[in-house]
């Protein structure tokens, strides 16, 4: 609150009462066009009680502090729904829930297992492929592509990561599918058997489908993250790589990748919290079996993938809070994940504005 | 002389690496052309007016249209704007003129951390939050799942506009007696106005493709509703629900579907994009 | 006496700005040779030429005749040409994520070095050279880069280039980011140095050129204004600019 000096002395009222004083003296500027500014303080005319508690400035900060906290009371609500919600399942099978395979709506036996199990190798598959497209494609555009070619290149990148997950999954099922089954699961399943991943008849849905699409929509997440990191080393570390006499690839693993090290990892564990969550494109393409299969190219089920598809037709108050205990365990990895991820990125980028994970 | 080769070695090394940077990117790009260029073949011939002004035709017709999914994603994210939007600006109002103390980081922090969490658990709190006391799905139930995901978004995009607003502004304000309330409504909000919109519209966009969510919240309607208390389509829903189905009519008709979600949502981010912030960088010189 | 380096008409651009406008000079082998002159005057982007790192910037051209030893060094791969001519920048910028040993093994490793006993031999040698090796021999493995004081990570960064054994040794600035008694050592250093190696240095401290250079060469935008012996250059200039640079009227 800004208060203009008090520069009329002759008000002889006393202040200390907290009366309004009499009238303000007359302006002394002079000028026709000076505004007419009180020079008596808004302290002196305001009176104590209102100047204390109401006045607009605390209430507007009192509002915008509302809707602050409750981006707090969001995730408060989050977990006291997810909790209150889940508690029937968890009373009914305690920790076994998350180690029991068997998951059978009509005999009520629920075992998370499989989901589990499929949620992280699906993310695995994504991020194995995904990771050398991303860093390559940082790389490519940070260090080695002409000028004129950097925007294009990352604004498509950029690009994937707008397409909603229900389009990807359009495309996985209609596209990439039967893609998988007519020539790569034959051409995995014969040279590649040895290795007892890619087994069994090759349907084209699977885990291995789940992976490839969940890769493409990683891909722009590590990517940017990569870039801002890959952007933030010296540019004379990579003099003192060239000084020695280093090519420009030796100069990026030695001076660039080398100094980037903890942030691409940060990037990475990002995109595997976005892939951790990624429910639509997913479920229609992973062939909704629970089981655990070595395989990648069996069907497999995640645990968002589970939820979104039988929620609905859930058949019993036990099976809905089954499919929400899963949900909670969703919830908690992908925030633990994130918040790991955050900490890496943070501590190379040291206080850039944060991006949103659109 | 020994130096020659290995001099050779490491150039060769050298231009193998600089490929393949270059080769995996073509991949990725290609891959986004792949995607697009399907979307525009399958979905171009089915996205004609029949599509765009009709219902859904009973099962195994041929014909019909996502007309009601088009009405049901605007009203549903008309409902969530209405919710999400003054929320998220006003907290991140607070983030950037109060907000440099302990809460303010954890308020910060909390908002990242929730752009990181699963949609599909939006929807199952806004499941339990509405639908259970109500009784019944709605599109104010799956506004409100939205909502909950636009919130921390806008907060923090506002937040950041609103840093950018040079101090001296303030100043200029403050040093005129102009309390601080107003000078935020009147001076820095405007000032920023810009980006806090590309801000809203880019949150706008990303809840616009959102399916999960609305699976326990709208639930997906096949007639039309313009009601806010009843089960409503959407057009990413009906897109899902016509994808898993066996009929090859329906398939057409959720490539034109997914055809038209790109090109409003991929639209509204590149035209959000250049024009605003192109003129936000104007202003703010 | 011979011509380590020699420079014919060498004219370098950024861009569309001339920053050299045909630059003549022949730097004696095995004795340090100052570059001196105020701020913009071309000195930096002149040594910068000799090592083709003037190029590393995408808007930057070069054009002209380098000859170091007797090869066109445009002839030859600039990877060439960077292994045979050291630099050490104005502020020091070891490897932080390597060790000690890593950092001055760095250039020997690139250019196909593995063996181990080469390596131990040859790091030993370049710290002893960079009067470094006492204070680091315990830590060489165990510290990193940069965890180091500001004249030591100099003295690091001068082994790191005397590792690869260059015939050439360009110094930035060197000493200008660090405290006096640093700069003493560098200083003392480059006088061991230049017995066996040719040296290059840029300073805008002109008691630093008068202390340890044989060859003073004075440039003033762009151009080289006056080369010869420093005593020369210092006590009686033959140009008047160089007179007033000298006696500071300007710069």
């Amino acid at each position: 609150m800004g208060a203009t000096p008090d520069r009329s002395v002759s008000i002889s009222q006393p202040q200390a009462s907290g009366q309004p004083v009499g009238p303000p003296p007359k302006d002394t500027m002079g000028t026709s066009e000076s505004p007419k500014i009180s020079l008596v303080t808004t302290s002196q005319r305001t009176p104590a009680w209102q100047r204390s508690l109401f006045n607009a400035d605390n209430g507007f900060r009192g509002l915008m502090l509302i809707a602050a906290l409750a981006i707090l009371g969001i995730v408060g609500l989050i977990i006291a729904e997810l909790m209150q919600r889940s508690a029937m399942a968890w009373h009914a099978f305690g920790m076994h829930f998350f180690f029991g395979s068997e998951w059978n709506p009509v005999s009520g036996g629920f075992g998370a297992l499989p989901f589990i199990y499929g949620t992280i190798v699906s993310s695995l598959v994504a991020l194995v492929i995904a990771v050398p497209l991303a860093v390559a494609v940082a790389v490519f555009v940070t260090e080695m592509c002409p000028k004129p070619l950097r925007k294009p290149i990352s604004y498509a990148t950029e690009l994937l990561a707008a397409i909603p997950s229900v389009i990807y999954g359009l495309w996985a099922i209609f596209i990439l599918v039967p893609l998988l089954r007519v020539y790569v699961d034959p051409w995995l399943m014969r040279y590649f058997s040895w290795t007892g991943l890619f087994a069994g008849p090759a349907y084209g849905i699977g885990m291995l489908a789940a992976g490839v699409v969940m890769a493409i929509m990683i891909i722009p997440i590590i990517s940017s993250i990569t870039r801002e990191v890959l952007v933030v080393v010296p540019q004379p570390q990579r003099e003192a790589a060239l000084a020695l006499g280093a090519t420009r690839w030796e100069m990026i693993r030695m001076a660039v990748l080398r100094n980037a090290r903890a942030g691409i990892m940060g990037a990475v564990i990002l995109g595997l919290g976005r892939a951790l969550g990624e429910t639509m494109a997913v479920t229609m393409v992973i062939g909704n079996n629970p089981a655990i299969a070595k395989s990648l190219l069996a069907p497999g089920y995640t645990m968002a993938s589970v939820i979104a598809n039988e929620f609905n037709e859930a058949t019993s108050d036990l099976h809905r809070s089954a499919l929400i205990e899963i949900g909670l365990a969703l919830f908690l990895v992908t925030i633990i994940v994130n918040i790991l991820a955050g900490l890496m990125v943070w501590t190379v980028t040291r206080g850039t504005p944060a991006r949103t994970n659109a | 002389m020994p130096n020659r080769q290995i001099s050779l070695r490491r150039q060769l090394t050298d231009y193998f690496f600089t490929g393949l940077a270059a080769g995996l990117s073509v991949v990725v790009v290609g891959a986004l052309v792949a995607i697009f260029a399907y979307l525009v073949l399958r979905g171009a011939g089915a996205l004609n007016w029949s599509f765009l002004t009709q219902t859904p035709k009973p099962v195994g017709e041929i014909g019909g249209g996502m007309a009601n999914a088009l009405v049901g994603s605007i009203m549903i994210l008309g409902i969530a704007s209405i919710f999400g939007v003054p929320l998220g600006v006003a907290a991140g109002v607070y983030l950037a003129e109060f907000g440099r103390n302990r809460l303010g980081q954890l308020v910060r922090f909390t908002a990242d951390v929730l752009n990181g969490v699963p949609s599909i658990v939006m929807g199952l709190v806004a499941y339990g939050l509405v639908v259970v006391p109500q009784r019944h799905f709605s599109a104010f139930a799956g506004g409100v799942a939205l909502a909950i995901m636009m919130v921390p978004t806008v907060a923090r995009t506002t937040e950041e506009m609103l840093l950018l607003v040079p101090h001296a502004v303030r100043e200029a304000a403050f040093g005129l007696g102009v309390p601080q309330w107003r000078t935020t409504l009147s001076v820095t909000l405007p000032t920023a106005r810009a980006g806090i919109i590309t801000g809203i519209m880019l949150a706008f966009a990303r809840v616009a493709g959102e399916t999960a969510p609305l699976m326990f919240t709208a639930f997906g309607n096949q007639f039309w509703s313009f009601s806010a208390n009843q089960p409503i389509a959407a057009l990413p829903l009906q897109i899902f629900t016509y994808a898993i189905t066996p009929y090859d009519d329906w398939h057409r008709q959720a490539w034109a579907g997914a055809l038209m979600l790109v090109i409003l949502i991929v639209g509204t981010t590149t035209l959000v994009r250049f024009f605003f912030m192109r003129r936000m960088l104007g202003e703010a010189r | 006496m011979a011509t380590a380096v020699e420079v014919r008409d060498l004219r370098a651009w950024f861009g569309k700005t001339e920053a050299l406008h045909g630059i003549n000079i022949a730097i004696e082998s095995k004795h340090a040779t100052a570059v001196i002159g105020p701020s913009g005057c071309g000195k930096s982007t002149f040594i910068r030429c000799l090592n083709r790192m003037h190029e590393t910037n995408p808007e930057a051209t070069a054009e002209g005749e380098v000859k170091i030893g007797g090869n066109d060094i445009y002839a030859m791969p600039a990877v060439d040409v960077r292994r045979r001519v050291g630099m050490v920048f104005q502020k020091p910028n070891p490897f932080p994520t390597m060790t000690i040993y890593d950092n001055v093994a760095a250039g020997l490793k690139l250019n196909g070095t593995r063996n181990r006993k080469t390596l131990d031999e040859v790091v030993e040698r370049s710290l002893q050279q960079a009067a470094l090796w006492d204070e680091v021999k315990d830590v060489l493995k165990k510290q990193s880069g940069a965890s180091l004081s500001g004249g030591q990570q100099q003295r690091l960064c001068i082994a790191r280039a005397l590792a690869v054994n260059p015939e050439v040794m360009l110094m930035d600035e060197p000493a200008s980011a660090l405290d006096p008694i640093s700069t003493a050592k560098i200083e003392d250093l480059i006088f061991e140095l230049k017995q066996n190696l040719t040296i290059v240095i840029v300073t805008h401290n002109m008691q630093q050129a008068s202390r340890v250079a044989e060859f003073t060469g004075f440039f003033l935008m762009g151009n080289l204004v006056e080369f010869d012996r420093t005593e020369k250059i210092f006590t009686n200039p033959s140009d008047k600019r160089t007179e007033d640079y000298i006696t500071g009227r300007f710069g």
